[in-house]
């Protein structure tokens, strides 16, 4: 996955028992929540049997981060709320989008969120690339899917680990809808130590992920 | 074709991609680039990816939802899912994707204008933030030499230029910060056509293009 971090990662094949309990939706690995592989049989879930209750527990989840991050980008809570629930409507009609061999559950659903912002705040269009033609396999190898959840936790770890310093510099570049030269003019400081922090960051999340 | 490109985006350019960041115009460029760059497209992904550790990482009780929150969010989808128009676009163009989308189909959809010295632009429905064009060097021909403010970024679609340090071929990407002062040339093999975005306008040096970009809003 993270090959903008690490294009020489070799895959490794993880252990089948792992695989089986992953592939059942019992966490066969810890994660940070611990529910990492629950939230991917939660969207398989949805997408075959449009099951609410994964759907609800999924709502519970990640509705109100993704209104958290609208808010700091700058909509007020009414239009988050709204925004949010519309975000969450579009899991469930493109629950058959989702391929977790590519993407983790809170990835995806942070680019949906992310194209919405840019939709209502910015009352723009997004532009996406051509697709690759070819959408998300029936059922993608579970070896893959495992390999692809269990290099973003390993991602998700290297960002908990950063300096505060660089790793409040990465929030700020994703949540508050601004550009470096924003940043500098918000936080004060020159726009070239925001620009060498973020590398610096960078830089230790591409280590990491080695 | 795809593993010769040699000048990829930036960091910073894919980062805010993924972040939402950037003007139309830049996104319009990603977008076209990653069409034809898996390597950045790659690196775009892994940008997708930070975004989503970082919304999993916010703690989720900071904000709370509507009462009815979710009651709400299941009346919507019984609603159905929202029309997605999808324009066919063209195989094989050399127009990516993206731009097939803003220029409302394919190279012979371009709306062209003179600017002088045969070269020839069509700029693009953007928001103001930034203009996106295309721009039509025939071949062996000089770009009026101009400074910058702000960034400017240029790709290649068809044909080549050739600047003070660099070839360029479909694909590569130029990035020019406002202490770059040059003078690309097509090159003499076939007209070139590219597509360049700015945050900025771009200011010529010498009369006759000054007069030029004053009616080509350049």
């Amino acid at each position: 996955m993270f090959a903008g971090l690490d294009t020489t990662k070799s895959m490794e094949q993880p252990d089948p028992n792992v695989v089986a309990a992953a592939v059942t939706g019992h966490a066969g690995m810890e994660d940070s929540d611990g529910k990492r592989m629950l939230w991917v049989s939660h969207m398989v879930h949805i997408r075959d049997t449009r099951d609410q209750a994964a759907f609800k527990e999924l709502f519970e989840h990640f509705a109100p981060r993704v209104k958290g991050f609208l808010v700091k980008s700058g909509a007020d809570a009414s239009l988050a709320e709204e925004c949010a629930q519309e975000v969450m409507a579009t899991c469930w009609h493109k629950a058959h989008m989702f391929d977790p061999a590519r993407a983790s559950v809170a990835t995806w659903i942070f680019t949906i969120a992310r194209n919405r912002k840019i939709d209502l705040l910015r009352k723009q269009r997004r532009p996406e690339p051509e697709d690759l033609g070819w959408g998300p396999e029936e059922d993608p190898d579970q070896a893959d899917v495992l390999a692809l959840q269990q290099e973003s936790e390993q991602l998700g770890r290297a960002i908990a680990e950063l300096p505060a310093a660089q790793r409040e510099l990465v929030q700020r570049a994703y949540f508050g809808d601004l550009s470096h030269s924003e940043i500098a003019d918000q936080t004060g400081l020159p726009l070239g130590t925001i620009k060498s922090r973020l590398r610096l960051a960078l830089e230790r999340l591409r280590h990491a992920m080695k | 074709m795809q593993n010769e490109i040699k000048h990829h985006l930036t960091d910073e350019i894919l980062m805010g991609y993924a972040a939402g960041t950037l003007p139309e115009a830049f996104n319009l460029m990603v977008a076209t680039h990653l069409s034809l760059c898996d390597t950045c497209r790659a690196h775009a992904e892994s940008y997708d990816a930070l975004g989503g550790e970082l919304i999993a990482q916010t703690p989720g009780n900071d904000v709370t939802m509507d009462d009815d929150s979710f009651a709400a969010t299941m009346s919507l989808i019984a609603g159905g899912a929202p029309d997605e128009i999808r324009v066919p676009r063209v195989a094989g163009s050399i127009l990516p994707g993206p731009l097939q989308d803003y220029v409302r189909g394919d190279l012979d959809a371009v709306k062209w204008r003179a600017i002088g010295m045969g070269v020839k632009q069509a700029i693009l429905p953007t928001s103001r933030d930034a203009s996106a064009r295309l721009l039509f060097i025939p071949a062996g021909a000089a770009m009026p030499d101009h400074g910058h403010k702000g960034t400017e970024m240029t790709m290649v679609l068809q044909g080549a230029f050739q600047d003070e340090d660099d070839y360029f071929a479909r694909g590569d990407v130029e990035v020019a910060d406002s202490d770059l002062h040059h003078t690309p040339v097509a090159d003499i093999h076939e007209d070139c056509i590219c597509l360049a975005v700015t945050d900025a306008p771009l200011e010529f040096q010498g009369l006759l293009p000054k007069i030029a970009q004053r009616f080509a809003r350049i």
